[in-house]
């Protein structure tokens, strides 16, 4: 079903409060440690910057079609969504009690480039704790499903928080790695990875060459909705596996696999036509149903 | 960083039970939380902004909103990263109007 | 110290790795048995290949050696940075290793690592700090970037950072602001089997391993909030 404009309301433009309203059902939404009862992060008034109350992420429990749902979402407005001490304590707190609680899934709408500088260590450390809870709570038998489409996408530590979780929804908007554009230009150079040319960096990071990989588990449009409604289908086709030596033997066939395959390659386009798409250079031009249906009539 | 306190007479509006949060501190941003202050005919307004030496101008665009809004008896808490008057004066009538909405 | 020095110091009674781009992996004997040892050495740069080789290592360990103690060396820049290896989903080959660490650790395989030499960000990431107890030799550089580059991309003052890193282990590159802050357990002033075999006897005495480093960082006085919001909101009232 592709929307009317008018009905659209951009996840990439919203905040994370708005995306949480937009997600959950109505009214349902109760905050975990309110913006009333938070203090700003006292190493960023060390470095003289005010802080939020929140510290850039918003967290809590609320419904997804009646179903008891935990809620992370990171404000990638507020220093690029980036991991610092309070941030990475709230999301390590919420998963922990995701496995007490056991509710149908967490949400974990991610918008982040990693770790924020500013508290480095103890961004690292967050992030490297909230790898583990996310297993913890997988293990435990509660789906963790990332939400990707924002401006700071899924980088750095996030970006591998990413992939531990039981998938990621992701829409185009969406990118999805490891190190930034910016970053790897300046080390190795612009013929390496020209990070202001917007669509190869699309086509090496963004969300349908995700999608079309098999690194995301679905595509949506850019739309509240969509995502809401992306998240219910998703859920109720899924169980979460216990973590298990064949899964990760089959997963470790799959990624050695695509390497041997790929590793030569250096952009999206020619992934694509190997995976056999007929014109490679029309996927960043098909809307989001016309591309799920191109991934769906591929040879696997 | 510069921290800001003022007081400004203010007509009493309706007071809710909840807090509202309006607004993100991001670039050019900031947020606001209004919650019940203790004098009813007072707003009392603690900023922290980015921005050094603008004190003046937060005095008058916080004079006028409590001038000109029902501001009394709340307390207001605003983060700042260097928002414009204009973008200050929006969300605060925002943040009062959601506060006194009791919108959730 | 090379390698080699290294793992003679720590094993004594024997070992034999083999080291292929970079990546270890091997075993070695310990007072308490057989262990298997593997990382990466040379400053690697970590990137899908070393991370599978790394990944399909711990796999064959779990399947062949129940039970057996993981050892990791660490030694990392950080990870390779490059387009073709962004364009096949890096992160994914470390949220993949990462997973195997996990695993093991769940079938009974209690680890440690230790950063010999560096230890950067996402290098450190998808191995060192997945392991039950992570340790650092005295020399080793422990950080997520210097402080210049740091300073570059906050626009922060080089000179403000650095007189702050003087006492905040919050974001000063080095192994003491990691211990301080609970994210590793201690520092060996040098590679020792004494301290191996006492830090292997710690991780089995505290198995089934679980993530006590937020408490670690309340206890050291280097994290003084993460510790009590994790807990306010593990047990905040619902409807609060």
């Amino acid at each position: 079903m592709s929307l009317s404009l008018t009905n659209r309301h951009s996840w990439f433009e919203a905040t994370a409060r708005a995306r949480i309203n937009g997600l959950l059902d109505a009214g349902s939404f109760s905050e975990i440690l309110p913006p009333a009862a938070s203090q700003p992060s006292p190493h960023l008034a060390q470095l003289d910057l005010p802080g939020a109350f929140d510290d850039g992420v918003v967290i809590g429990y609320g419904r997804l079609e009646k179903k008891p749902i935990f809620v992370a979402a990171q404000e990638g407005q507020f220093m690029g969504g980036a991991v610092g001490e309070i941030h990475g304590a709230k999301i390590v707190g919420l998963l922990r009690r995701a496995v007490e609680e056991k509710p149908a899934a967490v949400l974990f709408l991610i918008d982040s480039g990693g770790v924020r500088l500013h508290e480095a260590n103890a961004g690292l450390i967050a992030i490297s704790e909230i790898m583990r809870a996310v297993l913890d709570a997988r293990a435990a038998g509660v789906p963790v499903i990332a939400l990707v489409g924002g401006s700071c996408g899924a980088f750095g530590g996030m970006g591998i928080v990413a992939k531990l979780c039981s998938a990621i929804i992701i829409s185009e908007e969406g990118r999805l790695a490891l190190s930034g554009p910016e970053v790897i230009e300046t080390v190795a150079g612009v013929e390496e990875f020209d990070a202001k040319d917007r669509a190869l960096v699309w086509r090496v990071t963004g969300g349908k060459h995700r999608y079309l990989m098999g690194d995301c588990a679905m595509l949506v449009d850019d739309d509240l909705a969509a995502f809401r409604s992306g998240a219910t289908e998703f859920l109720a086709g899924w169980a979460e596996p216990a973590p298990s030596l064949a899964s990760l033997r089959a997963r470790q066939q799959v990624l050695k696999n695509r390497l041997a395959a790929y590793a030569t390659y250096r952009d999206g386009l020619q992934v694509w036509a190997a995976l056999g798409v007929a014109e490679p250079e029309s996927v960043p031009l098909l809307d989001r149903d016309s591309l799920v249906a191109l991934k769906e009539g591929l040879p696997t | 960083m510069e921290t800001l306190e003022f007081r400004f007479d203010s007509k009493p509006g309706v007071r809710p039970d909840h807090p509202a949060l309006c607004g993100v501190v991001g670039s050019g941003n900031l947020e606001i939380l209004v919650k019940p202050g203790d004098q009813p005919g007072c707003c009392q307004v603690h900023i922290k902004t980015s921005a050094r030496g603008f004190g003046t101008t937060w005095r008058a665009v916080i004079g006028d909103f409590a001038a000109s809004h029902p501001a009394g008896g709340t307390a207001i808490a605003i983060n700042d990263m260097g928002a414009t008057p204009a973008v200050v004066s929006l969300r605060l009538a925002q943040a009062l109007a959601e506060y006194q909405g009791g919108a959730r | 110290m090379s390698l080699k020095d290294i793992l003679d110091r720590l094993f004594p009674a024997g070992h034999a790795v083999n080291v292929a781009n970079s990546v270890i992996t091997g075993q070695a004997q310990t007072a308490q048995g057989p262990v298997a040892v593997l990382g990466t050495t040379d400053a690697a740069a970590i990137d899908h290949a070393m991370a599978l080789a790394l990944a399909d290592f711990i796999l064959d360990t779990v399947e062949q050696h129940p039970g057996r103690p993981l050892v990791f060396l660490v030694d990392t820049c950080g990870q390779a940075l490059s387009r073709s290896q962004e364009l096949l989903c890096l992160n994914g080959s470390l949220a993949h290793l990462a997973s195997c660490v996990d695993l093991a650790r769940r079938q009974g395989h209690p680890s440690l690592s230790l950063v010999t030499a560096n230890a950067v960000s996402g290098g450190f990431l998808s191995f060192g700090l997945m392991a039950d107890q992570a340790y650092a030799l005295a020399d080793a550089q422990v950080r997520v970037m210097d402080l210049r580059a740091m300073a570059r991309v906050t626009k922060i003052a080089h000179e403000r950072l650095v007189e702050l890193a003087a006492t905040s282990p919050i974001f000063a590159p080095g192994a003491e602001s990691y211990v301080r802050m609970g994210g590793i357990e201690a520092i060996w002033p040098t590679a020792s089997a004494e301290l191996l075999e006492a830090a292997l006897l710690a991780a089995r005495q505290a198995m089934p391993a679980t993530d006590q480093r937020l408490g670690c960082g309340l206890n050291r006085g280097g994290r003084q909030l993460a510790a009590g919001i994790a807990q306010a909101v593990q047990h905040a009232g619902l409807g609060a």
